[in-house]
């Protein structure tokens, strides 16, 4: 998230640029030749940020945003032909056309991730185009207004149209910066990061999605209508083939994916580029135009992954690397975690309660008829050798897998089938075994994501975050990028991403896996200090010796059966769980250590 | 019904019979899915390219006159494959290879991206090259086979369609047998299963890439080879087929090569039936709908295994 300074400075280089537009068009340039590419480079600017919007920010690579290109353009052609509608009330309601689309086109897709996503999205402009030509509007031409031109945005001076499309670039980066400096632009990095992690922390990424493919679609839609106004005639192929699709994406990662400017960048160095190419050449090379985005394609991932922006970035200023000044002038360590405010919870009742719930992959019973009751406030370990389902268990009750049978209750109130988003604003917070944070986000930023559960607003959201922060005793690394965390960090900032929303429950899965013995300690304070604060934790864990000085209640968990379940001590001396998963060795060692 | 029984017969005929040819190239485009976890969106180009390659050494260097009309499209269909293999092998070893193999796998999760946009860029460059280099006119090989056909029944039965469709059958087998049953076929499998651990095994995984990659654009050329003998076609033909592919890859479950055969077998069968109930021009549109229905419904094809992380 930016600062509010950056944003600023953000909105005065967009009217900078609009005014360096305005004079390239009316003291520079000449011919209308010119006027009409400036026109295009705008056109497929705007496109490119759309699709932006939704692909660099969430990760979600769409093949397929001609499907809004198109829509767009023929929504304005067809409105013109038979209904007689001008442009200048056809060109914004293709904006509805392509939100509509947007919503259509992701109810579906968004059950689908990564490749499986991308290769859905190509489908869509390809079976439009067809169905296009099988409707017979293989060629439209928009009807010339001579009576009423203006009407009909038919204007005799080239530069009317760059101005229009200037004003969608910059409604379009406008609206960028904004989501880029709001939650909704959080949650779609978040998603892009790593999407089960912000799905556990309260986000609920598939309206997040929606959203963007929505907001997405109808910029794409608009600027598509405004390019059928301008080209006057519109082919299938031209407005839904797989050039338009590729060429939004390819100018974005040209310029710089996930960036602000790199679509417009990558519009400004490479559509004249091909434009001029083909004035030139077309008609010795028909196709040059294509094998310039194919080579500026190719080149861009081999020598500049990231786009030029990007690129040109890291050369000059060298990316700062983020000021490792703490935002609190409170250092604390993880000894001095400050209280939670909020009265603890009265103990007795049953928290979570689970009733025979079940859950098989194929042939395998991962959980088996499983009955768990956990009472508030209190310590809860769960152990089990490997594939005895324990981290299926959390799955099932942070939302991620749903139960094939049974049901699970949570303070009261029936939970099964619900997503984790849902889940965790009724106050259920987990860690993963792997630490999922977002790798290229802040300390601080990681931790904001789940605060925006419950905060009213942003200012709020990073209060609360910099609380938990300091709770955990992480306050120091704040400002730290995630990707360079220690094992003992990144378990503590996720513990303070879950900690953020006050979670009535936490679900620790093997949070002390894997720390050196002195890191050990540290995280044993703030697990035992949520506890006093009234927080119910149910902690999965191997490491023995830790669990059974921490934990008030055990319970073991043996091929998707609980096996035993009681105070730890007696536990660990059930014969038969010592004998399946301890070894006579361990128990020998307890005894001492015990004395 | 709005169809006849012998339309049905007809169109079933017809969609087994470019069926044969769609397997092959689902076969093609499964190897290198397989082995390299890539998506290809230039399989369709590289179909293309073997079709050119096909006319041209059919009415360009006398393959024809050198072996009749009806030897002549069948033996230029199978030296595109080498041809196309080439070009493949050469790709593969300056661009992308760059973004593949031992050198990504390194980094967990990188370049799953890079590859899909590099292979984005080579479609782009072999599809509009080709309109530079063939023209955009529609060519076709004319055998005497094209205009012939044999009736079984009332159905009739395009002898070019027939001949494709046994050749392109037996290459499929013989594929089969190579993955199977080679040290080279198991060694790409190898590969394909777990890049890392091949690295450490001693494996050359680029190698093994490259090989896969090369085959599987040469086995789609031959395919294109064959498909050239009754269908016309321009530089832009791959865009038709590269969902025809992906369907059928992706219904047979992505890295499968059994599956793919079969995938792309019942993908031509709904092609062509489609054209019973729907208009000819919207045959694709068929395709599309049953691909995304099986996206949607069994991402793991009928022959796939879908593995699931948390």
């Amino acid at each position: 998230m930016r600062t509010r300074a950056e944003a600023g400075r953000q909105r005065w280089a967009i009217l900078g640029f609009a005014v360096a537009i305005l004079v390239l068009s009316f003291v520079v340039l000449k011919s209308a030749y010119y006027q009409l590419v400036l026109t295009q480079v705008l056109l497929w600017a705007v496109l490119s940020l759309a699709w932006n919007l939704l692909s660099g920010y969430s990760g979600y690579f769409s093949f397929g945003h001609a499907v809004f290109w198109g829509l767009g353009a023929y929504t304005v052609a067809l409105g013109m032909l038979y209904l007689d509608l001008t442009p200048w009330i056809s060109v914004p309601f293709a904006a509805l056309v392509g939100a509509v689309a947007g919503a259509i086109i992701g109810y579906p897709t968004f059950r689908l991730r990564g490749h499986y996503f991308a290769l859905a999205m190509l489908a869509y402009p390809l079976a439009t185009l067809y169905v296009f030509q099988w409707l017979g509007y293989q060629e439209l031409a928009l009807p010339m207004k001579r009576e009423a031109p203006l009407l009909y945005m038919q204007f005799e001076d080239p530069r009317a149209y760059v101005v229009l499309a200037l004003g969608l670039v910059v409604a379009a980066l406008l609206i960028s910066l904004k989501v880029e400096n709001s939650r909704f632009g959080m949650a779609l990095l978040a998603i892009k990061q790593n999407e089960p992690a912000a799905e556990a922390a309260g986000i609920n990424t598939w309206r997040w999605k929606m959203l963007a493919l929505m907001l997405s679609g109808a910029i794409a839609s608009i600027a598509g209508g405004l390019y059928g106004v301008v080209l006057l005639v519109i082919t299938p192929e031209t407005v839904f083939g797989m050039l338009v699709s590729a060429q939004a994406l390819i100018l974005a990662l040209f310029g710089g994916v996930g960036s602000l400017w790199g679509p417009v960048i990558g519009a400004m160095l490479l559509v004249p580029l091909a434009e001029g190419l083909n004035a030139e050449l077309g008609d010795v090379l028909p196709g040059i135009q294509g094998v310039v985005y194919g080579i500026a394609i190719i080149m861009i991932i081999l020598w500049a992954p990231e786009g030029v922006y990007w690129r040109v970035l890291d050369r000059f200023s060298r990316r700062a690397p983020a000021p490792n000044t703490p935002e609190t002038a409170v250092a604390g360590i993880a000894v001095n975690v400050a209280p939670l405010p909020r009265a603890p919870a009265p103990l007795g009742g049953s928290l979570l309660v689970l009733r025979d719930v079940g859950i098989s992959f194929g042939g395998l019973r991962a959980l088996d008829g499983i009955d768990l009751a956990i009472p508030e406030g209190g310590l809860y370990g769960i152990i089990g050798p490997n594939g005895a389902g324990k981290t299926t268990l959390f799955n099932v009750i942070n939302g991620f897998l749903a139960p094939d049978r049974g049901a699970i209750n949570f303070s009261g109130e029936p939970i099964t089938g619900l997503r984790p988003s849902q889940i965790c604003r009724r106050g259920v917070g987990r860690t993963f075994q792997v630490v999922r944070a977002f790798p290229r986000m802040t300390v601080l930023e990681n931790v904001i994501v789940g605060a925006f559960v419950g905060a009213p607003d942003d200012a709020t959201a990073r209060q609360m975050a910099l609380a938990a922060l300091d709770r955990v005793g992480l306050s120091a690394q704040s400002s730290a990028v995630a990707g360079g965390l220690t094992t003992r960090e990144l378990r503590l900032m996720e513990l303070a991403r879950a900690l953020v929303p006050h979670p009535r429950l936490m679900l620790l899965d093997e949070t002390l896996a894997g720390l050196a013995h002195d890191d050990l300690d540290g995280i044993l304070t703030v697990i035992r200090q949520l506890r006093a604060d009234g927080i119910t934790v149910v902690i999965i864990e191997h490491t023995m010796q830790a669990m059974v000085k921490l934990v008030d209640h055990f319970t073991v968990l043996d091929h998707g059966r609980l096996i035993a379940s009681g105070k730890p001590d007696d536990v660990v001396r059930d014969p038969s769980v010592i004998e399946a998963y301890l070894g006579k060795k361990w128990v020998d060692r307890v005894a001492v250590s015990a004395k | 019904m709005p169809f006849s029984a012998n339309d049905f017969l007809q169109a079933l005929a017809a969609g087994i019979l470019v069926g044969g040819a769609y397997a092959l190239m689902c076969i093609g485009l499964g190897i290198i899915f397989g082995a390299m976890r890539v998506i290809n969106f230039a399989q369709g180009d590289f179909l293309m390219l073997g079709m050119y390659a096909a006319f041209y050494l059919t009415t360009g260097f006398g393959v024809l006159a050198f072996l009749g009309p009806y030897g002549g499209p069948i033996v230029a269909a199978f030296l595109a494959g080498p041809i196309v293999f080439a070009i493949g092998w050469v790709l593969h070893r300056f661009i992308v290879a760059r973004v593949t193999g031992a050198g990504v796998a390194q980094i967990a999760g990188a370049g799953a991206y890079g590859q899909i946009l590099v292979t984005l860029g080579i479609s782009l460059i072999l599809q509009n090259g080709g309109l530079i280099v063939f023209g955009s006119t529609p060519v076709g090989i004319r055998t005497p086979l094209s205009r012939q056909s044999w009736e079984i029944g009332d159905v009739l039965l395009n002898q070019a369609r027939v001949v494709s469709f046994f050749f392109a059958v037996a290459l499929a087998g013989g594929m089969y047998l190579f993955l199977s049953h080679t040290r080279l076929g198991k060694g790409l499998r190898a590969a394909a299963d777990n890049p890392q651990a091949a690295i450490y095994m001693g494996i050359d995984v680029d190698r093994a890439h490259r090989i896969a990659w090369s085959i599987g654009v040469g086995i789609t050329a031959v395919a294109g080879g064959l498909i050239a003998t009754f269908q016309t076609f321009q530089p832009y033909v791959g865009f038709d087929f590269v969902i025809v592919m992906y369907a059928g890859v992706v219904l047979g479950g992505l890295g499968s090569n059994f599956g793919a055969f079969w995938g792309g077998l019942l993908i031509g069968v709904v092609q062509q039936m489609s054209t019973l109930i729907l208009p000819y021009q919207l045959q694709n549109t068929a395709i599309f709908v049953v691909f995304l229905l099986i996206i949607f419904l069994r991402p793991q094809g009928m022959f796939g295994r879908l593995s699931e992380r948390t």
